[in-house]
Order: structure tokens, then C-alpha cells, then sequence
């Protein structure tokens, strides 16, 4: 399928610059504040750092407190067991770290062990964990509601797709997946009311082989925009543009390896998040046990538009992210259907981002084809 | 007799001192082409795995596993086996130990915690016995079939995860119900290192023992030696080969449940880790002996210990360790010609 349109490196690059620029100006106040010695950050990660996705959207937040001369020590590929307490203690005795960023689930259990060890040192949990009373009062998680960016991706992806036909590839099906692809399909369905989300399960977070297998499957059928929910969206990214169809990445801006079909793509921001924990720290603030937040708390992103983007879908999109921005918006606001035709949201009923129930989602929406049973 | 074995044991001493001179050295040319002092890396790895206290406690805690998880490749090696099922096996205890401690929810501590050691020797026993029962009777090719139950038992482990022994409560990972807190074995009294370390201890000795002290070792290295002959003695060949996998993968096993009564608290992904992988590595670099597992255990644990200050002092990639333990393992087999070469070994003729 010949494309449309010409490289957007360079608006890649502009945008790129931007936000550079953007995260830089923000910290300056922090370089400023902090007498740089006094926090030390120590960062652990269970995948390597240069993932495309969830690890390296981490250390990418991590790497601008570096630039603004925060000390870091990080770790990557801790494995899920006693090495994860087994490395922060390291990194607090022998490196001094008195601020821990955990960031992969299954790092609670011995980082609130640690926490309760170390009382000194603070210990944050990148997650939907919830800090409950009686727990370390060292210990909290913060986590993104990035089914909002999924949204604005949703609209995004309907106004590209001709087919109506749009892709998911998940890794499992558990609530904060399905959360965003009901986000995705709800947002597609402004667009397009008969837009359809195809769901593939691969079973698990870091698949490449069966990653790649879904989107060739996926354009077999028909389908020409693509998203995700895995660890690392380089192989769905880089195998949708080698098939000629469109896709929206997830974690951190992969259009460097889709330079003509990547359209969007939802993001976190934990640059924001880590250079608040820091401030606070600095200011000797009780910082919150809960960190939530989506587009209006700046805690999660779009990628910058791609060239493919037309003008309508970039209004609609930028409308979208405008109400976001108000406060005022519910994505899950009924009447809503599942797949199966039943209503979960009635008519006159509201779920708003910080509603928990949002946080066991066990339905797909009207528009997905797939089941929660993976 | 005796010095006939001291004899041995300086000269496998030797030659794996050499070969790990050996693997250092090409190690270093690898640091300095990644552009770091070697000797600054060398000084970190010994900071981070011996250098103090707390190191230490690190390096016997991760050693732990790894001295069962060898003994489940070093056993069956008596006999001239290559079994690498130590991860299948080490899972399926797990999943026996969790299974035990649910079906016993009133019993006092101590007797949940010896139903959870012999369910898990047991399931890692099985494991690894069926491998075993599959080479004597069918001739199927144990390394191949081991490597393929560790598939198997993954599967099997989230099948029952995620379907019947799944806690709702646990809805972002699919795990296991929890086996109890008064049920977690603790950590050995003024050490930050859990028990596994001295269950692991006593393994290795116990191994030690069977297989140079008792009638069955002996049939077992029998066989190892040659196998023709040892049938043409009439030892019972197919037993023996089963009851050795038996036992290795009762060790693993048993790492599994330390996993779980130790550290986790519940079966779940996290159990996948590859401790039965580097303790093929161990066995390997101790030569399948028992005795030899222990220090090489704590070698390996250290170096896997001082893994997280070499990411964080020097800048290197995480899988730098993995690269030395790579050129260690390849060093270590290609020292094996050297064996017999050294006139200095050799028994004196009168």
C-alpha cells in the first residue's frame, strides 16, 4: 500500500526538541532547588533499559533528574525475587540512595519489606498498588490513568483507518488492559460508529515471535491501524509499518521505528512524576502514598501527531484532550454495552477516572471482538 | 588410596583455578573493549560479592538455590546423564510445596513445612524421574526431554495459577493462594540469609555421601564409567538411572519450595527465574561433584551478587555477568582435554 505522505522525521525531530526542551526548562527549577547531593535516586527496572516501552519510559524519566544533576544509581533486569531487596538494600548501604523507585509489579512484596527495614529511605512502587493504613509510612506507588492518552489514540486511529477495522495486541488480559482497549474503542467508536477493535492475547509481557505473529495476522484481516498493551511495542510497531498499515504506540514515542505509519501513541510522563517525588523530598513534604493522575495531572501523554494525521483528526483529537484537560470528562459514562450486548453502565451512571472500580475491569466493550478469557 | 584422591583433587583444583585465570583474562579484554579498567570491574565484583559483610550475606543467599538446582544435573552425571530439568523441577516443587500447605490450613507450622518439603522433593522427584524412566525404558534422550518438561511445567504452573489455585484477590498476577505467614521459614538467627542455605549445605554433603560411600553411589558410578559393563556385573542399570534422577530432582524440587516458603509466599511467574539453568552452570564448573557444588554455588552467587554494583559503578549493560559466566562455563569445558596431562598428578609408580 503506497503511502500518502513523506517521512515525518523531521516533524519527529522538531516535536522531539520540543518536548526536550519543555522537561528541561521544567527541572530547572529543581537543579536550582536541590542541593543536587541530597536526594540520591536509585531506580530498578526488570527489563533492560533500552526496551522501546515500559522500562525505558522509566529510565528516560530517571535519566532527566540525572541532567539536572540529581544523583541516580539503576539497575536493570532485577529479577522478580529476593534480588529485588536484595538491590535496594545494595543500592542504600553501599551507594547511599535514600529515594527507591520499584518499577515493575511484582517488586511490592519486598519492597514494602524493605521499606519497613529502612525507614529513612523512601520507597515508590510503579503500579496500581495501593498503599493501605498500617503499611511502611516510607512506601507508596504512583501509576497513570494512560487509558485517557488511549482514548485520544482511539479517535486518532478511527479518522486513519478506511477499513473501520482497528487492531489491539495485548499481553494479558487483566484490568488495565482491558481498560485500554475499552478506551481505545470507545474513543474510535466518536469517530466511527461502527469501528471495531480485533483483540489478540499473547499470553504474556515480553513475546516478540507471537507479538509479531498477532499484527501479521491482524492486517491479514483487514485491519490498517494497530495498538498495543506488551512490555516492549517495538516489534508490533516496526512489523504494522513493514505491512504498509498505520500504527499507535504505547509507554514512550516509538516514531522512530514506524517513520511512516506511526500515527500517535499513548505515553507516560514520569519525568513529571520523578521531578515532583524529588521536590518534595527537597521541600521535606509528606509526599501522597497514591500518585494518580492522567492527562490534566500531566502524568501521561500523546506522542506527537504523525504526518498521516489529518487536520479533522488532529481538531477532534485536540478537542478530546482539551475536555480531559478541563477535569470534567468520564470516559465511562453509560449507557454502556459489553461484547456480549449486556449493559454494565446504565443510562444516568458515571465511573470518573478515580472511581476504583474502574481498577477490576473484567468486560470489553461493544466494538472489541475478543474475550476476557485471553 | 587417600592420596590417590588428594591426588584428584589437586589436580581438578588446578586445572579449574587455571581455567578461571584463564576465563578472567578474557573477560578483561571484553571489559576493555567495552572501555572499562578490568581491574576496577574485578575489584567491584569482589566489593559486591565478598568484599563485606552484608556482600556476603548476599552471595550465600542467591547461592542457596543454586547448590540444589546443581545437584539435579550432578547426580544423574554419575551416570554419564545430562539432565537439565532443574528449572521444570524446582517449579513443580513449588507448586507442591503451595498445594501442600493449602490442603493443611490447620496444621501447626512445623508439620506444614515438612508436608511442603516432602511434597515438593516428591513433585521435583517425580519430575525429573519421569526423564529418567523415559532413558530406561524407551531410550529417549534425557537432556532433550528435561529441557522440554521445564516447558511443560511452566504451563502447567500457570494453568493452575491462573485456574484452580488462583487467589482473586491477586487480579494484576495471577498467583497462587498464599500459604500462611506462621508458614514462611524465616531467615537462619543473626543472618539476613534464609534456611535454603542450610538445607542446601546438607544436600551437597548428603549427595557427597551416597554417592562415595554407599553401594548405591558406587553402582551409580559404575554405570557413569561404563555402562556395557556394569550391565555384564548385573546392576540393575534402569533402576539405578531413575532413582539418580529421582534424587536430583528431589534437590530442585526442594529449592522450589524454598522459593515459596521463604521468599514468595505463593507459586506465581515469579518462581521462572533460571535458577535451574545456572545450576547446570554450577554443576558443570564442580564437575559434578556434590562437595564441589558448595564453593561453586557461592562463586556463582557472588558473582551474580556483585552484578547490580557493576551496572551501577561502571555503566555496563546487565548482561555483562552473564557474559563472564558464559566464557567461565566454555573455559571450564575446554580445560576437560587437560585431565590426565600433568605428570605431576599422576600416581607414582613403585
Amino acid at each position: 500500500m503506497p503511502y500518502p505522505y513523506r517521512s515525518s522525521r523531521r516533524s519527529f525531530i522538531k516535536a522531539a526538541t520540543a518536548s526536550a526542551a519543555g522537561v528541561l526548562a521544567y527541572n530547572l527549577d529543581l537543579l536550582n532547588a536541590s542541593a543536587a547531593s541530597d536526594v540520591i535516586v536509585g531506580a530498578l527496572y526488570v527489563g533492560p533499559k533500552t526496551d522501546y516501552g515500559w522500562n525505558q519510559a522509566h529510565a528516560e524519566g530517571v535519566a532527566t533528574l540525572k541532567k539536572a544533576g540529581v544523583k541516580v544509581v539503576e539497575e536493570e533486569r532485577v529479577p522478580e525475587t529476593v534480588q529485588v531487596a536484595k538491590s535496594m538494600e545494595s543500592m542504600i548501604k553501599l551507594d547511599k540512595a535514600n529515594l527507591i523507585f520499584a518499577t515493575s509489579f511484582g517488586y511490592w512484596d519486598q519492597m514494602l519489606k524493605t521499606a519497613e527495614k529502612y525507614p529513612n529511605v523512601q520507597f515508590l512502587h510503579a503500579a496500581p498498588t495501593v498503599w493501605k493504613e498500617g503499611m511502611p509510612k516510607n512506601a507508596g506507588s504512583y501509576n497513570g490513568y494512560i487509558d485517557e492518552a488511549q482514548y485520544i489514540s482511539g479517535i486518532v486511529a478511527a479518522h486513519a483507518s478506511k477499513t473501520g477495522k482497528l487492531g489491539f495486541v495485548g499481553a494479558k488480559p487483566y484490568p488495565a488492559s482491558l481498560r485500554n482497549i475499552n478506551s481505545f474503542t470507545l474513543g474510535a467508536r466518536t469517530v466511527n460508529p461502527k469501528a471495531t477493535t480485533q483483540v489478540i492475547f499473547t499470553g504474556d509481557w515480553v513475546l516478540p515471535v507471537k507479538e509479531a505473529e498477532a499484527v501479521n495476522s491482524l492486517a491479514d484481516q483487514g485491519i490498517d491501524v494497530v495498538t498495543c498493551h506488551v512490555d516492549s511495542p517495538k516489534v508490533v510497531v516496526e512489523t504494522a509499518e513493514k505491512r504498509g498499515i498505520f500504527s499507535c504506540g504505547y509507554h514512550m514515542n516509538q516514531s522512530v521505528l514506524a517513520p511512516k505509519g506511526y500515527l500517535t501513541g499513548a505515553e507516560w510522563n514520569w519525568e513529571k512524576v520523578y521531578a515532583d517525588y524529588v521536590q518534595w523530598l527537597l521541600e521535606g513534604k509528606q509526599w501522597p502514598h497514591l500518585v494518580r493522575g492522567g492527562l490534566k495531572e500531566r502524568i501521561v501523554r500523546n506522542s506527537p501527531y504523525g504526518k498521516a494525521v489529518s487536520e479533522k483528526a488532529r481538531k477532534q483529537a485536540d478537542a478530546a484532550r482539551d475536555a480531559f484537560m478541563s477535569g470534567n470528562f468520564v470516559i465511562y459514562k453509560g449507557p454502556i454495552k459489553d461484547n456480549t450486548g449486556k449493559t454494565v453502565i446504565a443510562a444516568g451512571q458515571s465511573h470518573s477516572q478515580t472511581d476504583v472500580w474502574l481498577e477490576s475491569m473484567n468486560w470489553l466493550v461493544e466494538g472489541v471482538i475478543g474475550s476476557t478469557t485471553g | 588410596m587417600v592420596a590417590g584422591a588428594g591426588r584428584v583433587a589437586a589436580e581438578t583444583a588446578t586445572i579449574s583455578a587455571l581455567a578461571l585465570l584463564a576465563s578472567m583474562a578474557l573477560f578483561g579484554v571484553f571489559l576493555t573493549l567495552f572501555g572499562a579498567n578490568p581491574f576496577d570491574v574485578f575489584g567491584s565484583i569482589y566489593r559486591g560479592a565478598f568484599g563485606s559483610w552484608f556482600a556476603w550475606q548476599n552471595t550465600l543467599q542467591l547461592a542457596a538455590p543454586l547448590m540444589l538446582t546443581a545437584l539435579c544435573t550432578a547426580l544423574p552425571a554419575q551416570l554419564g546423564l545430562i539432565v537439565i530439568g532443574g528449572e521444570g523441577a524446582l517449579i513443580m516443587g513449588g507448586v507442591a510445596a503451595v498445594a501442600a500447605a493449602l490442603t493443611l490450613p490447620h496444621a501447626p507450622p512445623f508439620v506444614v513445612v515438612a508436608a511442603m518439603m516432602l511434597a515438593a522433593a516428591a513433585a521435583g522427584g517425580v519430575w525429573v524421574g519421569l526423564a529418567g524412566a523415559l532413558r530406561a525404558y524407551r531410550g529417549v534422550n534425557e537432556t532433550i526431554s528435561t529441557l522440554l518438561l521445564n516447558y511443560i511445567a511452566i504451563a502447567l504452573m500457570n494453568h493452575l495459577v491462573t485456574g484452580p489455585m488462583r487467589d482473586p484477590e491477586m487480579v494484576n498476577r495471577p498467583s497462587s493462594w498464599h500459604i500462611g505467614e506462621p508458614n514462611m521459614i524465616g531467615s537462619i538467627p543473626g543472618m539476613d540469609v534464609h534456611w535454603g542455605l542450610v538445607y542446601g549445605v546438607i544436600a551437597c554433603v548428603i549427595a557427597f555421601v551416597l554417592m562415595h560411600s554407599t553401594i548405591f553411589g558406587f553402582a551409580a558410578r559404575m554405570v557413569g564409567g561404563n555402562v556395557r559393563a556394569a550391565r555384564i556385573a548385573g546392576l540393575p542399570v534402569p533402576m539405578l538411572t531413575i532413582t539418580a534422577c529421582v534424587i536430583g530432582g528431589a534437590a530442585a524440587g526442594l529449592a522450589g519450595m524454598l522459593e515459596v516458603a521463604a521468599v514468595h509466599g505463593r507459586a506465581s511467574s515469579s518462581l521462572v527465574v533460571g535458577y535451574g539453568y545456572t545450576g547446570i552452570l554450577v554443576a558443570f564448573i564442580a564437575r559434578q561433584n556434590p562437595l564441589a557444588v558448595i564453593p561453586t554455588a557461592t562463586l556463582l552467587g557472588g558473582i551474580n551478587a556483585s552484578s547490580g554494583l557493576i551496572q551501577r559503578s561502571h555503566d555496563l549493560p546487565d548482561a555483562t555477568v552473564l557474559v563472564m559466566q558464559g566464557i567461565i562455563f566454555l573455559m571450564i569445558l575446554a580445560a576437560e582435554p587437560f585431565y590426565g596431562r600433568f605428570t605431576v598428578f599422576r600416581r607414582q609408580v613403585a
